[in-house]
């Protein structure tokens, strides 16, 4: 049965492009982390691609986004430069962090992917600031706050959704759930039973629910929601279900140690985003060879990346000291 | 602009002439807090503000510490700087995770790609009256622990009015500590805007035989025994300390290279201080210079009590500190009279609490 989504073909090869371009770099990366040159911890966003992809064709540079220690996707759908994040990771002065942040810090102000920050919950105020003065400015832009179901349990989180609709401000909460905080699992952090999305909209924001692993079916109700939003300035709270394929920290699966659910693994690995984006796509004859070239197009991005990151130099002994303080 | 009585105005109306001066300066400095727009307006800090500038850029706010420091980052990132107040110190605890994952090293970890850190925190420390041990603490030294951040503590209405304004200014992330028990001293203070280096500590008087470094309250404390230390005949060089974070290593350790003395009065606790840690960078530097070992004054590593019974052997007063000089010089002390207080738990009648 096909479900009419309303969505046009180039939009969904647009969403596929980011999904893929985000996949090539994280394998990339899970591949060549073994060689000993990524010397930080790297989060991973294999399998959690979808919402970042669709939200990629939604936001523009203009529009604030933050993130958290699984930052690569969101800063890749941001339009974030992708040779300065490897060269990040690399720890090498071309790094859009200048070696100093790595895979948890990015930024790229250019488009407006203001920051990323290791500890749950920490970035979630940053973005309602960013919100604010965006009001201030009465802007029409958005700022997106990307965390994960973790999240939800720290203070930082309630006090920020708090002051979002106190003040009305141009804030998505975009929730990731991948039903972990590292190894501990939703049912050890939360009550049985609960929907975090209806939990949150308790608080009185306006709340909503996507399988975040088909961005073909939520994309346009996401496109209203976020048009809403921007026009009417009042924040909102999305839960996306969603699952990581690898290990929390790290470039490898980890499932050997069993703490995820045979059944539970079997079936998301099943609703992989990218893979079935793909084949959705590829079943179109008439675009088959498209897909194929972007798929090309992405690995060379992912190759020159890394080529440019090998290349650059690690940061002199003069940036060690540098911009602890910013001079006026 | 407040009336000036012989050119002088209080702490307090020094502290809202300057937010005020800055406020028409820079329209998009946005000042938040608790109780900034309550009838009592942080005790004064805050008056007119709103009336002037309006609720969009002076508002109050949830009492939610942690997350209204983030906001503040993201309106800086967003390009308006921003001054938040707190009553109290140490209700500023719970937004540590923001102050120190973030805000400090935000220009450091970005490498100063992420925009202007511009945020100035004002943290009033209370005393007396029953402050007890959660509404008195003073926290510069772990303030100061952190790289990034600058820590100030003026002592006098001009120093704080120029002071505030270059913090309003610096793209650098301050705390501003604001001792209660200064609000009502009254000083010169010009009525034009004008900065302070938020760098430099204060040669107050200039001396060759001790280098007495005061901060915070100390520093009215030690002017109240500038005429007995003359007639003892110790000619003591008076630094008031201001800046925490960074320290002005050079003014002081070409202090104690001159003088080969000194003694350092800190209002936090002794251990791990900002007197410690200056005794350790006169040790590192000047060690060939000493005649005396170094001599440190702070509160006992004991939290605040409440009672009035038990807070008269908890602070240092100008008394404790004469004693203190005096010993180094081998004299004897005659005390102060104390008739111009009549109880050691307020810093004067002005001041009937609560708080």
């Amino acid at each position: 049965m096909v479900i009419s989504t309303g969505l046009s073909l180039n939009q969904k090869i647009k969403i596929f492009e980011t999904c893929s371009l985000i996949r090539h770099v994280e394998l990339e990366i899970s591949r060549r982390y073994d060689m000993g040159k990524m010397r930080c911890p790297v989060h991973l966003s294999i399998g959690q691609e979808g919402v970042p992809a669709a939200l990629s064709l939604l936001l523009n540079k203009k529009d604030y986004a933050v993130s958290t220690h699984r930052a690569h996707a969101h800063y890749i759908a941001k339009g974030g430069n992708i040779k300065r994040m490897i060269a990040e990771i690399y720890g090498k002065s071309t790094g859009c962090s200048g070696g100093k942040g790595g895979s948890m810090h990015l930024v790229d102000k250019k488009k407006g992917f203001m920051g990323s920050s290791s500890i749950v919950g920490n970035s979630i105020p940053l973005g309602v600031g960013l919100g604010l003065s965006l009001k201030l400015k009465k802007s029409k832009n958005l700022s997106i706050i990307f965390l994960g179901d973790a999240a939800v349990e720290t203070g930082a989180f309630f006090e920020s959704v708090n002051f979002s609709i106190l003040k009305k401000l141009p804030v998505v909460f975009i929730c990731e759930n991948n039903l972990y905080s590292v190894y501990t699992p939703l049912k050890d952090r939360q009550p049985k039973n609960r929907k975090i999305y209806k939990m949150v909209s308790g608080l009185g924001i306006k709340s909503y629910f996507f399988d975040g692993s088909k961005p073909f079916s939520f994309f346009k109700k996401l496109e209203k929601i976020l048009q809403k939003t921007r026009k009417k300035s009042e924040p909102c709270f999305i839960e996306f279900s969603t699952y990581r394929h690898l290990e929390h920290c790290g470039p490898l699966n980890d499932d050997y140690l069993k703490y995820r659910p045979k059944k539970e693994l079997e079936k998301w690995l099943k609703k992989d985003p990218y893979i079935s984006m793909k084949s959705t796509l590829e079943k179109n004859i008439k675009i088959k060879n498209s897909i194929k070239n972007i798929e090309k197009k992405n690995i060379r991005t992912v190759n020159t990346s890394f080529l440019f990151a090998e290349k650059s130099n690690f940061p002199t002994k003069r940036s060690l000291k540098k911009n602890v303080y910013k001079k006026k | 602009m407040y009336i000036r009585k012989n050119n002088k105005i209080t702490f307090v109306e020094a502290i809202n002439e300057s937010i005020h001066l800055e406020m028409i300066r820079n329209k998009k400095l946005i000042t938040f807090g608790l109780g900034i727009n309550d009838p009592k307006r942080i005790f004064g800090s805050t008056k007119g503000l709103v009336e002037k500038f309006g609720h969009q850029r002076v508002f109050d706010v949830p009492t939610s510490e942690n997350a209204l420091t983030g906001i503040g980052l993201g309106l800086s990132l967003g390009g308006n700087p921003v001054l938040m107040t707190h009553q109290r110190a140490d209700f500023f605890l719970l937004a540590f995770d923001q102050l120190i994952n973030s805000i400090s090293k935000w220009n450091y970890m970005f490498d100063g790609n992420s925009g202007i850190v511009n945020i100035t925190i004002r943290l009033i420390v209370g005393r007396g009256w029953g402050q007890g041990p959660t509404h008195s603490q003073n926290l510069q030294s772990i303030f100061s622990h952190f790289p990034g951040l600058r820590v100030v503590i003026p002592t006098t209405p001009y120093d704080v009015k120029g002071l505030l304004s270059s913090s309003l200014r610096d793209p650098n992330p301050v705390i501003f500590l604001e001792h209660r028990w200064l609000y009502n001293s009254e000083g010169y203070v010009p009525k034009k805007n004008y900065l302070v280096n938020l760098e430099k500590s204060k040669v107050l008087r200039n001396g060759k035989d001790i280098t007495v470094i005061s901060t915070s309250y100390m520093t009215p404390e030690l002017k109240n025994i500038y005429k007995k230390l003359e007639d003892k005949h110790i000619d003591f060089e008076h630094i008031d300390l201001i800046s925490c974070k960074p320290l002005d290593k050079k003014t002081i350790i070409n202090s104690v290279k001159k003088t080969g003395r000194i003694i350092v009065l800190d209002t936090g606790f002794e251990s791990n201080s900002i007197s410690s840690e200056i005794i350790s960078l006169v040790n590192e530097f000047c060690f060939k210079n000493l005649k005396h070992k170094p001599v440190r004054v702070n509160v006992p590593d004991i939290p605040e009590p409440t009672s009035y019974g038990l807070t008269k052997f908890y602070y240092n007063d100008s008394n404790d500190i004469l004693e203190k000089i005096s010993s180094i010089f081998l004299k004897k002390t005659n005390k102060l009279k104390k008739n111009f207080l009549t109880h050691h738990d307020v810093p004067g009648s002005w001041f009937k609490g609560p708080f």
